[in-house]
């Protein structure tokens, strides 16, 4: 007879093995692209500022907001109140632009370098705009500056404005003359005045009244450049009576050394305007052992300008290896409303401290948050989130469900909710919650011959499911997939 | 002759150092119903955990073959898919996880397994119902979440609506008949008893013998301190019913 303790000396460790090999699947999106770059000398200076606003050829204004911001920005330090720990960053040893080098303008996205097309390509991302979903325009951008923008013409039919924020800049400079720095100032934080000193590229939409756009409007960024950070900035303003939806989609090469992602953006509604923003971030998260990876620091803000505006954020932030990101609403017209759906997903040595801000100034405005972190392997998660209620916000309404799902047992879950009530007429409510795969579960699911690598996926789908379903379907199947090849973690 | 399906020897199982199956010997044919009876605490639940592959458990000795196969190699997973099925006594809540998605993957995890072509979602749907309306089950059942919120008597005839989807070969009844009223278990006895007469075997696990009024025991085992120390047949419920375990020795 054959020793049976050899053959399951421990099922338990056999089962931490098999979710185990599933943590460890390899980052999809981290190769990297050979192209001709043009690139600025590394590291930062009141010249390097005024060279990029040279280069993109910007009218005075432009040049002057990004002078002051970099004045200001001297002057701050970098915020360290959040529940991460970071390596300090020098900021001398980043370059603040690279782009792919071009021979002359181009005309159409057939000039494009093959090889950017290609990358774009294997991201999943066709740039050739008969192949595409037929409902999403695409503007991408690699590194420093937008590639190309698909159905500009379609879109402009209607009145719609899409283009990268370079080009916003030269052909309509008083729209963003008007709206640029309104939401976001350039003296708000740290990563904001250094966002508006040097950001590069980013995309604009303009979204005129009555008109309810007629595609989904998309930007996919790609980090290619192994020292350049990528700083974009993107302002969408959507007048009275329009509705826009936005999807924006993030990754970047695998390098072992860390690299800066710091972007603002910009959300305008007027009245009874929807604008619904949808992110799915998975920037190259560093490796098993927490080596690279991307620090992502964002600061993205909207502002219900209007009675009855709407703005809704939901992300899925599943990559970087720090994540500092809270999309806010400023709520200021009556009966405005902002939501915040959010799932955060850290596995190995990631860290993420990301939640919202939700400002009720006007009266009778609402507010929804809902948020689901989930933390494996030795990562931290944090939720953290204000909702404020001015003196004036009367008869105003928040709830909020904050939700922590933790795999393993050297993960980490923080939930920092932040109250500040000046309104008595006012309603808040915070639930929260934390759960814990059990082996009880995984057991019953793998009796009903459910693996343990999909019960997992399973079960943080099901967590994650009110989150998921706000997503837009195409980003829905994405995120679905996105969770189920980065969720599994340990279980102890 | 009918075929062997599970063959224990001097099995011996542990769980955090203190063993609790010892020496255990046990052999189910096809077509056969075991009961196994015995006070709390003698590893009745231990040997449905251990047969169903517990994580916990830890085999110190012995082996067990299942259809000519060493169960001991397998994951869970293939023993599920091998046909070992396990009718939880405290069917775990699983939220967020509706009943309809994890009775369709789980179905279609087994054709897969089996080289089977999968079902789709419509398919599938006209399968269950059939299904539902044997156990006298409302179809709103399967949109809710998997165990959460039921009551006892919903999650136990989920489990046996689990059971005839994943029409297994080896049906263990971890205490199916707690938590349910003498009509749900008549029925349940029923659509198990049907389900008998392909070729499955039974190995129930039970504390009373009022569900042997439906079930009809071919062996009955008393089960003490992790070892069977008696088989019969049903003359020993009735020992047991007058006497208690008392009697037995």
């Amino acid at each position: 007879m054959t020793d049976p303790q050899n053959q399951t000396n421990d099922p338990k460790k056999q089962m931490n093995f098999e979710i185990n090999q599933v943590i460890n699947q390899p980052y999809k999106y981290g190769f990297t692209t050979t192209i001709e770059k043009e690139i600025f000398p590394k590291g930062l200076n009141e010249q390097i500022v005024e060279l990029l606003s040279e280069k993109k050829n910007e009218p005075d204004f432009l040049k002057s907001f990004r002078i002051k911001s970099y004045q200001k920005w001297l002057t701050m330090k970098c915020p360290d109140w959040a529940n991460l720990n970071i390596k300090p960053i020098d900021f001398q040893e980043i370059t603040y632009y690279s782009i792919p080098k071009q021979k002359k303008k181009l005309n159409s996205l057939n000039e494009v370098d093959p090889e950017i097309i290609k990358t774009f390509e294997k991201l999943g991302i066709s740039l050739e705009e008969q192949k595409k979903l037929s409902n999403v325009a695409i503007d991408a951008v690699f590194d420093s500056v937008s590639i190309g923008t698909t159905y500009k013409e379609k879109l402009a039919k209607s009145g719609v404005i899409f283009c990268s924020i370079s080009d916003a800049i030269q052909f309509y400079p008083e729209l963003v003359k008007k709206f640029l720095g309104t939401v976001v100032s350039p003296i708000d934080n740290f990563f904001g005045a250094l966002n508006s000193a040097i950001f590069t590229d980013g995309s604009f939409c303009y979204i005129p009244k009555n008109v309810t756009c007629p595609l989904e409007l998309s930007t996919y960024f790609r980090i290619n450049d192994k020292d350049s950070g990528q700083f974009e900035r993107t302002l969408i303003i959507a007048e009275k009576n329009s509705q826009v939806n936005y999807l924006e989609g993030c990754t970047a090469p695998k390098y072992s050394e860390n690299q800066l992602h710091a972007a603002i953006v910009e959300l305008i509604a007027f009245e009874n305007a929807n604008i619904k923003y949808s992110t799915v971030q998975n920037w190259y998260s560093g490796d098993e052992e927490g080596i690279g990876g991307i620090y992502n620091f964002v600061t993205k803000r909207g502002v219900c300008i209007g009675k009855k505006a709407t703005i809704s954020w939901t992300q899925v932030e599943t990559g970087s290896a720090i994540t500092w990101k809270y999309p806010s609403c400023t709520l200021i017209g009556k009966e405005s409303s902002g939501e915040f759906y959010s799932i955060a997903l850290t596995n190995n040595y990631q860290q993420a401290d990301t939640g919202t801000k939700m400002i009720h100034l006007g009266e009778k405005t609402t507010s929804k948050i809902i948020s689901k972190g989930i933390s494996c392997g030795f990562s931290k998660n944090s939720y953290r989130g204000l909702v404020k209620i001015g003196s004036n916000a009367h008869c105003s309404r928040n709830f909020s469900q904050c939700d922590s799902f933790l795999l393993g047992s050297s993960s980490l879950a923080c939930t920092y909710p932040y109250l500040d009530i000046w309104n008595s007429s006012s309603i808040v409510e915070h639930e929260a919650k934390i759960s814990k795969v059990s082996e009880e579960q995984l057991f019953y699911l793998t009796q009903r011959g459910i693996s343990v690598e999909q019960a997992i996926s399973l079960l943080i789908n099901g967590f994650c499911k009110d989150v998921v379903n706000m997503l837009p379907m195409e980003f829905a199947t994405e995120a679905d997939k996105l969770l189920s090849l980065k969720l599994e973690g340990t279980v102890g | 002759m009918n075929n062997i399906l599970l063959t224990l020897k001097d099995l011996e199982a542990s769980i955090e150092n203190k063993t609790i199956l010892k020496k255990l010997n046990l052999e189910v044919k096809e077509n056969e119903i075991h009961v196994i009876m015995g006070p709390n605490g003698s590893g009745k639940s231990t040997l449905s955990k251990v047969l169903a592959g517990h994580p916990s458990y830890k085999i110190n000795n012995g082996s067990i073959v299942f259809c000519t196969k060493n169960l001991l190699e397998m994951s869970p997973e293939e023993r599920s898919h091998e046909g070992l099925f396990l009718a939880f006594q405290y069917p775990i809540e699983i939220p967020g996880v509706t009943n309809y998605d994890f009775l369709r993957i789980a179905y279609n995890e087994k054709r897969k397994y089996l080289k089977e072509s999968e079902l789709d979602p419509l398919e599938f749907m006209k399968l269950t119902e059939v299904l539902l309306k044997k156990l006298k089950i409302k179809s709103e059942f399967l949109n809710r979440n998997l165990n959460e919120g039921f009551s006892g008597g919903e999650k136990k005839r989920n489990e046996i609506l689990q059971m005839l989807l994943l029409d297994p070969k080896l049906i263990i009844l971890d205490e199916i008949d707690s938590g349910l009223d003498v009509d749900a278990i008549k029925i349940i006895c029923e659509e198990i008893n049907k389900n008998i007469s392909k070729n499955s075997s039974l190995i129930v696990i039970t504390h009373y013998p009022r569900i042997l009024n439906y079930l009809k025991p071919t062996h009955v085992h008393i089960m003490i301190e992790g070892n069977i120390i008696k088989t019969g047949n049903m003359e020993l419920v009735e020992i047991l019913e007058k006497d208690g375990y008392q009697g037995i020795f």
